[in-house]
This record gives C-alpha cells, sequence and structure tokens, in this order.
C-alpha cells in the first residue's frame, strides 16, 4: 500500500481554466488528475448536441486536453478520473483513444462507467412501482415526461474503483458526483471497504474540497481576497490522501492563491444543506465532524471525520424543456440615469401590453444599482449614479411572446428616454428553458456497467 | 454597540434548486458566540425581507465556527428558469454580511 496519494482537481466545472489540468500534471508531482465537468443542467446540453450528432454528447475539450497531457500522464504514470463523458462516455473515450493513436501512444486502457443513463428506461422504471416523484414537490414523473430531455442516476466512487483495479490510465463515467472522483482513488488504494464509512466519508469531505476547482484555494474568497497572492496563475488544489482517512489540501509551489483555514472553510460550507447529512452514494458524511487545522504554506489538514452507512437509494437528475426565455439590457447615463431606466421599463411594459403578449414573468433589475442586493443596497441620490444598466428578462410558454420582446429592446433607443446605449449583438433570441427534476430511485433499480477500451 | 457582520465573519453562497445556500464562517471563537447567538433563522429572514419568500433553516457547524443558512423560495425558480441576474445566489452572502449586530 502507499504511505500517501496526491490527488489534484484540474476543473472546477465545464468553461473552468483551461490550462489548469496541463499546469496540475507540469508543476509538481501528482498520482491522480480528476476533473468534473457536470453541473445539473449540463446533462441536458449535452443530450441536445447528442440528439443532432450521435458522436457527441460529452465535454469535448477533453480531446483537445490529452493531446496535450497524454505523453506526460503515461510516463509519470498520473492517472485520470472524470466524469466529462456526459451522456456519451463511451464516444468520448473513442475519441481519447483516437488521440492516443494520433501520438502514437500504445497501451492505453480507458475505463468507461455506463448505466447511469436511464433516459430511455422510464416507461419501464415507473411500471416497476418507483414514479420518480419530485423531491421537492411530490408530483409525480409523469406529469412532465414527454418533454423530458434527459435522466441520469447520480454514481459514486465504487463503480471507478472496479476501473481503476482493471489497471485503467484513464477513468471516463458518465453522471458520477463530484465526490466520487477524488475517493475513488482512495478507497482504490488504500483498500477502503464498503463499511468503512467513516474513512469514505473523510474522502467525501476531500471531494468537496477539491470539486469546484479553485474556489478552495484562494478563489472567490469572501474573505480577505485582496491579500490573495497571483490570483493570475492560481494554484488548484490538491489533496494529498493517506490511509488512515486524514487528507492535507494544498496546492503545487509557486503558484499562486492561497490553502488556509479560511479558503478551505469556505468552500466546506458551499452548497450544502444540513452539515450533519451530506448525502452521497457512497455515504453519509458529518461536516460537524470535520476538524481542520491549518499547517501554513499553503497547507490545511482535514481530519477527524464521521459519517454514517449510504442510503438505499441514488439521486436521480432529470431535465425537460419547459419554456421559453430571453433577456436584454441597456445602458442609461447621467443625468437622471435611474429615472430614465425605470422610464423606460415603464414605456417597455406598457408596449408589451398592448400587444397583448402572455407572459409568465417579466423581471426588471436595475445593475449598478440593487439587481444583487434588492432592498438591502444603499440607496443612493439620483446625481451619485453615473450610470444605470436596464436588464428586463421574460419568460413564457409562447415562443412567439418571447421572440417578439426580443425586438421591442432595440426600438426604445430612438422611442425613449435619452443618453442611452449599449444594445449590441442583435435582437435577442428565445432561448429554451431547461427546468430540473430531482427524484430518487431504489439501487437495486440500476446497475453501474464498466467496459474497457 | 453594534458591529457590522462583515467585520466578524465571511461566507460563501451557492444554489440548491430554488434554495439559496448561505455558509457564514466567524473570524474567531468570540465571533462565533455572537454569530451563534444573534443570527437566528428569523433574524436572517427578516434581514431578506423581499428577497427570500420561503422559510429559512439554520444549522450549526461548531467545528469551522460555521453557521449555514438555506433560503427557500429565494432564487425566482433556480437552475435556467430563474430570470434573475444572480440567478445562482452567489452574491447572497456578501447581502447577508451587510448586517448590523447589536452585542452587549
Amino acid at each position: 500500500m502507499k504511505e500517501k496519494i496526491r490527488i489534484a482537481s484540474g476543473q472546477g466545472f465545464w468553461g473552468d481554466l483551461i490550462d489548469a489540468p496541463y499546469h496540475q500534471v507540469t508543476k509538481g508531482e501528482i498520482d491522480y488528475l480528476v476533473m468534473d465537468y457536470l453541473a445539473e443542467v449540463t446533462m441536458s446540453i449535452l443530450q441536445k448536441q447528442k440528439n443532432k450528432n450521435p458522436a457527441f454528447g460529452y465535454a469535448r475539450d477533453i480531446p483537445d486536453l490529452m493531446k496535450r497531457i497524454l505523453p506526460i500522464i503515461k510516463e509519470k504514470k498520473i492517472k485520470v478520473i472524470t466524469n466529462g463523458g456526459g451522456v456519451n462516455p463511451v464516444a468520448c473515450a473513442e475519441a481519447v483513444m483516437k488521440v492516443a493513436e494520433e501520438l502514437n501512444i500504445k497501451d492505453l486502457k480507458i475505463g468507461v462507467i455506463l448505466g447511469d443513463d436511464i433516459n430511455n428506461r422510464i416507461d419501464e422504471i415507473i411500471s416497476s412501482g418507483c414514479e420518480l416523484n419530485n423531491m421537492d414537490t411530490g408530483e409525480s414523473l409523469k406529469s412532465i415526461k414527454d418533454k423530458l430531455l434527459s435522466a441520469n442516476v447520480y454514481f459514486g466512487a465504487f463503480p471507478i474503483v472496479e476501473a481503476l483495479k482493471q489497471e485503467a490510465d484513464i477513468v471516463i463515467t458518465g453522471r458520477t458526483t463530484d465526490t466520487g472522483l477524488t475517493l475513488a482513488p482512495m478507497i482504490y488504494e488504500f483498500g477502503w471497504k464498503k463499511n468503512d464509512y467513516d474513512l469514505l466519508s473523510a474522502g467525501t469531505v476531500a471531494g468537496h474540497i477539491l470539486e469546484c476547482g479553485a474556489q478552495s484555494s484562494g478563489g472567490n474568497f469572501l474573505g480577505d481576497w485582496e491579500s490573495i497572492p497571483n490570483m493570475a496563475e492560481i494554484g488548484f488544489p490538491i489533496a494529498e490522501a493517506y490511509p488512515n482517512g486524514e487528507v492535507v489540501i494544498t496546492k503545487h509551489k509557486n503558484t499562486g492563491g492561497r490553502v488556509s483555514f479560511e479558503t478551505v472553510a469556505e468552500q466546506l460550507v458551499y452548497e450544502i444543506g444540513d452539515p450533519v447529512q451530506y448525502i452521497t452514494p457512497d455515504c453519509v458524511a458529518d461536516f460537524t465532524s470535520i476538524k481542520l487545522e491549518d499547517l501554513g504554506s499553503d497547507r490545511v489538514k482535514v481530519y477527524g471525520v464521521k459519517g454514517k452507512p449510504e442510503t438505499e437509494f441514488y439521486k436521480v437528475s432529470c431535465s425537460y424543456a419547459d419554456e421559453y426565455s430571453a433577456s436584454a439590457s441597456l445602458t442609461y447615463s447621467w443625468p437622471q440615469a435611474l429615472t430614465k431606466a425605470k422610464a423606460a421599463d415603464k414605456i417597455l411594459r406598457k408596449r408589451l401590453e398592448l400587444l397583448n403578449l402572455e407572459f409568465d414573468e417579466i423581471r426588471t433589475e436595475f445593475i449598478g444599482y440593487d439587481a444583487c442586493h434588492g432592498p438591502l443596497s444603499t440607496q443612493l441620490e439620483e446625481d451619485l449614479i453615473n450610470e444605470i444598466m436596464l436588464r428586463v428578462a421574460v419568460r413564457s410558454h409562447d415562443y412567439n411572446s418571447v421572440e417578439r420582446f426580443g425586438k421591442e429592446i432595440a426600438p426604445l433607443i430612438l422611442t425613449g428616454p435619452p443618453s442611452v446605449t449599449g444594445f449590441a449583438g442583435g435582437r435577442p433570441k428565445p432561448s429554451e428553458v431547461v427546468a430540473y427534476w430531482p427524484a430518487l430511485i431504489p439501487k437495486k433499480l440500476v446497475k453501474p456497467e464498466l467496459r474497457i477500451l | 454597540m453594534k458591529v457590522l457582520l462583515k467585520d466578524i465573519a465571511h461566507g460563501r453562497s451557492g444554489d440548491k434548486g430554488d434554495a439559496a445556500n448561505i455558509g457564514v464562517i466567524a473570524y474567531d471563537d468570540k465571533g462565533f458566540e455572537i454569530i451563534k447567538k444573534h443570527l437566528t433563522a428569523e433574524v436572517v429572514k427578516k434581514h431578506f425581507e423581499g428577497i427570500c419568500f420561503g422559510k429559512v433553516e439554520r444549522f450549526e457547524l461548531p467545528n469551522i465556527k460555521a453557521l449555514n443558512f438555506l433560503l427557500h423560495n429565494t432564487l425566482g425558480g433556480g437552475g435556467t428558469v430563474s430570470l434573475k441576474h444572480d440567478a445562482q445566489g452567489k452574491t447572497l452572502a456578501a447581502a447577508l454580511l451587510r448586517m448590523e449586530i447589536e452585542v452587549e
């Protein structure tokens, strides 16, 4: 057994710093590179891409990245784990294989995790008695079944562990929990068992700290953010994991950013609910048991983590097309910037009303004034306001109403209040609103499948 | 004496469906005693009047001197349904830190 392993976070979301994973494999020693590409809406976007072209449906940044890092990870024996396979992990793996061939890299082994995509199994699952009720509202999925875009089960770390046991160099999954990507190598390397709940929870906590990339190493830090050094070259976090469940969060030397008690603590509270029950497919971690010790020099020890057994369910993330929406903005300058923006909004709303358009919601915001903090914002005297961006957004079941809204913005420049600018990029087009449907499914109804390429 | 929450704590916020989560972390033990005592679910609900339209849940993480709040019915539907500029509630932690707390 290894004395310790170093697991590096390479992406916090699809669209994160392109060079981050390259820097993780080149600027210092690591054993694993883990990359989270999937947010809740990402799966529906990928499903739409796959519907148009059956060869798509995965994070297409991955083959490009592999061109740069495959020779390095083969030489340094770094393993890569990512959920960027989206709704088409096999196509993703095949694209990576093609890159390997182009680079003349032989004996590359890719493990692909399948079975999370239940989009084609919905009828069968419902008829077996699992109604996939909405976790928030209790409604049955039947009400939106015809509008379904995607449906995926969140798998945990164990399917990845199976791939690592088969000596995969790269593991590509569909919908796997962000935390599972980091936990899996610890289970594999240290031989943790399915009932080692404290250890599984320790790895899960490490996964939570790594899953948003640099958000734990000085990015988006609300504390003393101005003191964070060299954010331009921010280092992404690395979990140095030990067999007893202790983890040290750190980053490569000679990178920017900071790993401290405060930067790690902020990430610990990010997007959590009840801290005593952080539920994953692998275990239920207790975030109130976590102990943090700032060791200095960008090293924070995370230890003492307790956890409980996993639940009998997997979480399911479904998405469905519901309405259309569009937003547009115009900028008004001093004098009376706010008064002008408010007048323009009133004129626009009157015109939309006269056109008998149908909207489920029209929302107006004054950016530069109170768009972020609403009634909590400081009231500014009108003369002190240099400029205001008027932002109006609409949502409707009627496509034509949203499209017509888009045609009513630019005319405000010549037919409304003065000293207005900032309308560029043409008329806003209606975009499909993708609504999210969280549900639970008994674990026995789905089975992860491992394919080795 | 009044203290500005921003001077004794930091935090981070994000989305969980239509609910926003706000984690508040005190800089020291004294600060944690203050937020533990004064930053109740009711006080937070009142602070976010006109922003949060549902209930506020409060959880304690004394191990990292933090409180976690769940503000339900806050993000205009959440996800891509929301028409809000800040649809994910990313700026709401800062909005909470605007609070002034009367301490003895």
